[in-house]
Formats: C-alpha cells, sequence, structure tokens
C-alpha cells in the first residue's frame, strides 16, 4: 500500500515535463550611503515607527530620556548581549526598571505577556527600500523579546543598512545558514481589518522606536 | 458548508447579494480603497512589468520541479527538525492535525490566519473532536465571533462595517461596552486574545513561501498574531498546500514585493516571519515542535493540466478579485466555497470539481482586469473560457474533475442543428424563413428566454433576413 507521500508525488512527477523556465532579468534599486540612510528612514516612519539618530555612546542615555517622556515603568533587556550590557552599565538612577530575559518562556511568560511595557533588541541590519529591520533573535536575545511588550525598542547601525532584501540575502548568503527564526519588522504593530481603518497594536507593538547608531560615531 | 449545499447556487446568491444596498456599499468602500492604494505602488509601469514576469517565472519555475522541490523541502525541513506530513484529501489533513494535538494533549489552539485550513474546515472539525481553536487575526476573529466564513482571502470581514463589529463585540465580548470606535474596538480584541495566546497549547498557521533551499517557512502579516501563534505557544502546525514551494530564498524578495503591494497597496508587511526550525537548545521561546502538513486536496490533478497547471502559480494576493466587476458587487460569500473571486472561480471547480462548482467559471464577463493585476500572469479568463469548455466535453478521460458533467443532450442537438443550418444554404433559407414566419410566437415566457427577456424586451425575427434584403438591393452573393 503506498503512503499519501508517495501517490501524491507520483502523480506529480507523471505530469507532462514543463520547459525549466529561467529567471526573467529584475533589477532591485540601489542607493548610494546618504540615500540608503534617508530612504530607511522616511520608510520605516512612514509606517509609524519613531527613528532616532544616535551615537555608540550616548544612546543608553538617549533611550533613558525617551522611555522616561512616555512614563515607561519596566523594560525588558537581553543581559548577555553587548547592547544588553552596555544598558545595564550605566542604568543606574531613574530610568525604567530592568528586567532580564533570563530564563525560558515557561517561567517569563506572565511578565511578557502581561508585565513588561518595553523590550530592547538589537537589529542585525536594515533594509533601506521597505524600511525594515532584520531580526535575527538568538540565544541571547529571544524571540518574543521583539513582540509581546507594547514597545519595542531596536538597535541598528548605519552601517549595517542595504538596499534591498534581494541584495541582503545574496551579500550575507542567507541560504548557508538559516536561525530558528528570521523576522523582518517594519514598523509596529497594526490592521486595518475594520473598515480599512488602521489601528496600531493589535496583538504586537504599539510602537516601534528605532535608534540608528551612525557610522560617523564609532 | 459541505460540497453538495453548495452546488450550483451562485446564480441564486448573487440576486440576493446584489439587492443587499449595505453589503454592496460594504464591499464597494472597500474595492475601491484597495485599487487605488495598490495602483499608487505600480505607479512605474516599467518596473511593474520587470517585477512581475520576475515573479510569474520564479513561480512556474518551482511548479516546473514541484515534485524534486517537495521532496527536497522534505528533505531539509527534516534536518532542521521540522517533522513533515502529506495528505490526498481535507480530511486527512484533518486527522494529521488532529493526531498531532492529541499526541501532544494539546486542547487549546490559537490560529493564524491560513486559508488552506478553512478549505479543510479545520476549526468545526477540531471543534467536533472537543479542541477548541480560537481566530487571532482580527478579520478572523471576528467573523469566528459570527459564525461566518471569510468573504475575502486577504481581509476576511470586509463584508462587515463597523457598526456591525461594534454591536458584535458588544454582544459577544464579556464586558465590552459598545463603541463604534476603531481604536477601542481593536484594543478589546487584543485584551481579549492575550489570555487566549498564553494560555494556548499549540499553535496553527498557514504558509506563504516554503523555500526548498533551506527549508524555510515564511509567512507574512501584519498584526503580530501570526508570529505570536508561531512562537508563544510550546507546539507549531504549519499547513500548506503543496504548491507554495519555492526553488531558492533568493525567490522571496520579489514576490515579498509583489504580494503586499498587490493585496494591500502596502511596501511590505509588518511582519515577515521566517521559520526554520523549532526551539535549539539554549534558546529561551519557540515551540519545542515544528509540524508542516503539506495538502495535495485535487492541485496534483490541477498540475497535470500544462494549461491549467498555471492556476497554481497564485500567491493569494487578492488583487484579481477586488477588481472584479463581479466580486465587487456580489461580494465573497455568493462563492460559497473558501476561495471567491476570479480565483476562486478557477481554482474551485478545479478542486471540487466540475460537476460540483460548474456554475462558478460563467460567472466572470471575461473582462480580463484580473489578469491584468494578477502578479504572477495567471491568464485567468482565458482558463476560465477552458474550464467552460471542459464542462460541456463529453468523455470519459476529463482533464478537470467533473469533466463533461454539464454535457446535455439538447445543448448537443441545438449545435448539430445550427452546424445543419450553416453548412448548407439551402437549410439556412428555409431555416430562416421559417423562424420569420413563426419565431414570432414563441411566448417571452419560453425555456431559457424567459431569462434573457425578465429585464430586457423579447427580440422580434425580421420579416426579412439580411441574406434576402441584400439580394433585394441587388449585393451579389458569389
Amino acid at each position: 500500500m503506498n503512503s499519501p507521500r508517495e501517490r501524491i508525488l507520483n502523480r506529480l512527477k507523471a505530469a507532462p515535463r514543463r520547459v525549466l523556465p529561467e529567471r526573467p532579468d529584475w533589477t532591485p534599486p540601489v542607493y548610494d550611503k546618504a540615500g540608503r540612510k534617508a530612504k530607511f528612514k522616511s520608510m520605516l516612519e512612514a509606517s509609524h515607527a519613531d527613528v532616532h539618530e544616535v551615537t555608540r555612546a550616548d544612546w543608553p542615555e538617549r533611550l533613558k530620556t525617551i522611555l522616561a517622556n512616555k512614563g515607561v515603568g519596566t523594560m525588558l533587556f537581553a543581559p548577555t548581549s553587548d547592547a544588553g550590557r552596555q544598558l545595564a552599565e550605566g542604568w543606574a538612577g531613574q530610568g525604567p526598571a530592568l528586567i532580564a530575559y533570563d530564563r525560558g518562556i515557561e517561567e517569563m511568560k506572565e511578565v511578557l505577556v502581561h508585565k513588561a511595557d518595553a523590550a530592547l533588541t538589537t537589529a542585525r541590519g536594515g533594509i533601506a527600500q521597505t524600511g525594515s529591520l532584520v531580526l535575527w533573535p538568538s540565544v541571547d536575545e529571544p524571540r518574543l523579546m521583539s513582540l509581546l511588550p507594547p514597545i519595542h525598542v531596536a538597535l541598528v547601525e548605519e552601517d549595517s543598512l542595504t538596499d534591498t532584501l534581494a541584495a541582503t540575502i545574496r551579500a550575507q548568503a542567507w541560504e548557508t545558514g538559516m536561525p530558528t527564526n528570521a523576522v523582518l519588522v517594519s514598523g509596529p504593530s497594526k490592521t486595518a481589518d475594520i473598515e480599512q481603518t488602521l489601528a496600531y497594536g493589535v496583538h504586537g507593538p504599539k510602537e516601534l522606536i528605532v535608534l540608528l547608531i551612525g557610522s560617523e560615531s564609532k | 458548508m459541505d460540497a453538495k449545499a453548495g452546488k450550483m447556487e451562485f446564480g441564486a446568491k448573487a440576486h440576493v447579494a446584489l439587492n443587499d444596498p449595505k453589503l454592496r456599499a460594504n464591499f464597494r468602500r472597500a474595492m475601491d480603497g484597495l485599487m487605488t492604494k495598490r495602483a499608487a505602488q505600480f505607479s512605474d509601469q516599467e518596473e511593474w512589468e520587470a517585477l512581475r514576469a520576475r515573479g510569474a517565472g520564479v513561480r512556474a519555475r518551482a511548479l516546473a520541479q514541484l515534485p524534486q522541490l517537495l521532496e527536497r523541502l522534505e528533505a531539509n525541513c527534516t534536518a532542521n527538525g521540522i517533522q513533515v506530513h502529506w495528505a490526498e484529501t481535507t480530511a486527512e489533513a484533518n486527522a494529521i492535525v488532529l493526531g498531532i494535538l492529541e499526541a501532544a494533549g494539546a486542547r487549546r489552539v490559537i490560529k493564524g490566519k491560513s486559508m488552506v485550513t478553512e478549505e479543510m474546515h479545520l476549526n468545526a472539525y477540531l471543534e467536533a473532536n472537543g479542541i477548541a481553536a480560537v481566530e487571532s487575526d482580527l478579520g478572523e476573529y471576528i467573523i469566528q465571533l459570527a459564525g461566518e466564513a471569510p468573504s475575502h482571502i486577504v481581509m476576511p470581514c470586509i463584508h462587515k462595517n463597523k457598526v456591525e463589529i461594534a454591536e458584535l463585540f458588544a454582544d459577544k465580548i464579556e464586558g465590552q461596552v459598545y463603541t463604534e470606535n476603531v481604536d477601542e474596538l481593536t484594543a478589546a480584541a487584543r485584551a481579549a486574545l492575550r489570555g487566549s495566546f498564553a494560555g494556548a497549547d499549540a499553535g496553527i498557521s498557514g504558509v506563504n513561501f516554503a523555500v526548498a533551499e533551506t527549508g524555510t517557512l515564511v509567512l507574512i502579516e501584519n498584526e503580530g498574531n501570526g508570529r505570536l501563534s508561531t512562537t508563544l505557544p510550546p507546539l507549531h502546525i504549519a499547513v500548506t498546500g503543496i504548491e507554495k514551494v519555492l526553488e531558492k530564498l533568493e525567490d522571496v524578495p520579489p514576490l515579498l514585493s509583489l504580494l503586499p503591494r498587490s493585496a494591500t497597496g502596502q511596501p511590505i508587511t509588518t511582519y515577515v516571519n521566517m521559520i526554520s526550525s523549532p526551539r535549539k537548545p539554549g534558546e529561551k521561546d519557540g515551540p519545542n515542535a515544528v509540524h508542516l502538513v503539506l495538502l495535495d486536496n485535487g492541485r496534483s490533478r490541477v498540475h497535470a493540466d500544462p494549461e491549467l497547471g498555471d492556476t497554481l502559480r497564485c500567491i493569494r494576493c487578492a488583487a484579481c478579485m477586488n477588481h472584479c466587476p463581479v466580486y465587487t458587487r456580489v461580494g465573497g460569500h455568493t462563492y460559497t466555497f473558501t476561495y471567491p473571486g476570479p480565483i476562486g472561480k478557477l481554482l474551485t471547480p478545479q478542486l471540487e470539481g466540475l460537476d460540483c462548482a460548474g456554475d462558478q467559471p460563467h460567472a466572470s464577463t471575461l473582462c480580463k482586469a484580473c489578469a491584468e493585476v494578477c502578479p504572477v500572469q495567471i491568464p485567468i479568463p482565458d482558463l476560465l473560457v477552458r474550464l467552460r469548455t471542459e464542462a460541456v466535453r463529453p468523455g470519459a478521460a476529463a482533464a478537470v474533475k467533473g469533466g463533461g458533467s454539464s454535457a446535455s443532450v439538447s445543448e448537443s442537438l441545438g449545435w448539430a442543428g445550427w452546424r445543419l443550418l450553416y453548412a448548407s444554404p439551402l437549410v439556412y433559407r428555409i431555416g430562416t424563413r421559417l423562424l420569420g414566419w413563426f419565431g414570432n410566437l414563441m411566448p417571452a415566457s419560453a425555456p431559457m428566454l424567459k431569462q434573457w427577456t425578465s429585464v430586457r424586451a423579447k427580440p422580434k425575427f425580421a420579416p426579412k433576413s439580411l441574406h434576402e434584403l441584400a439580394r433585394e438591393k441587388g449585393f451579389c452573393d458569389e
């Protein structure tokens, strides 16, 4: 007795052979350095994200002010990432209370689902054409940080910006090793399911704050 | 809705829909908005043509090697730790999903938006087996509360306006006061569903693209419910049609540029979620097990026909329905089955059978608006004509399920008579003369004529044919 798998594959293989078409030529857009950053910013802002230009040294201070102005009480962070360590070092004082995402979701669920007001993650890169952050969650920076708290803060370096997704996949050879989960984020969570009226924060973050570390700030 | 119940009732349902001013206003407003937004995205004609050619090419290339790519997808997913299952029918797919859930002891399921699970009527099946499945996409959540089916493949509750949704929420969500404020309605759904996410034993989702090269499942969405459904619960089951496979990761960007721009006029969706494995050791979240269910349900038969096989290029953007003069007037529920609009009337008869949905290919003016906007260049009108032909072509080895089912003796006789009439000048002359004398005696209520005359004047046969008039004027017919 054949399995469903064999029967499906046999039917597909019995179909008349088709010519294998080549991929037609298609050239995604290319930007210069200034254009790339401008496009990245404008696309993100058009998607309702806040973009702040920061330096490698001052971003924790800047973030503290931004969050304080919003009255944020608690922020989730990744204690073992470089950014997480830099954040924790100078954080003492008035800023929101930091919560480390240092245990499995089974133990952290309550905090993530109901308690944390914000979370900080890094982005591996940014895509200019669509204003997208490339998130590459890891052991240090789990997947749900950028999803459950109402505010997502993402740290991205100008030097990591690329023109398009096509160029990024090619340049970084993504096919040689995809992570458990990779995500492109292009704004806060939104919906237009009710009368095509835009509403933000339906399930994911209501706000996306992007801290863009300038390349001259090294 | 089972297939038999929905058999050939498009015409009757269309009449009801056309006379529903609220429904028509809801669709008109939504479709106008979606068309305008899409047009703004593709204002550069050259870019659009190059991009859609690439998109069509990439899909055609994947389908040309479909069995090989499915085997490669399975091998790479398995190597990544994703368990792959194959289902020939929706019943098999339902049983597989139930089996996985029962083995894991899962009772509560949270669902991301998936048209394939609608095709399977999975929610009803799970409920009958004691498992509660909650839809988490806002539109899907709304219609689940209302006990309805989606009326659009991208915006499932497009047939409802905010007043109807406000009433529904006040009625069904505990503690909800009546409000027409969209932000407040959205917030109410967020609050109501947070608990469902946190308490879910499993998440079920669809798939937009399955990349054979890396064993990666690509899911796109705006709300974050898809990411939550595939990340928060300890078990994730993805369900997809076998046609969704792509050869390489580099095939994703052109389609990712075409899909949201065609669908909602967005340059990209808020989230592009690429899943390649379950939680790895040391990782703090993500499901411990990921399953992929590959559903055939008639697709391999569609694939077998070199012409109709192009149907499977579809990336489910819904641009064809947004631009369809029929869909925009009658709405999605008129189509009875899961997939409405031009792609629905092309796909449904092929999956369900022409004997069951053979009226659908006729629900088209063949105006070609759908073909013009299709991002993967599916020649929908040509294929609808092909289906009309297959429905009446008598013969044992039907190319399409239920092919030949509309072949009728009276129609065959009619065409045989027509052939006779036109093949012999003598018969033609006698025939037209007879019609000129007796044709006008036919009552307006005669079968077939009745439908025409219900909204139009009955045509009158002229006492003299064009030939006769021409001859009298001195034209020579040699």
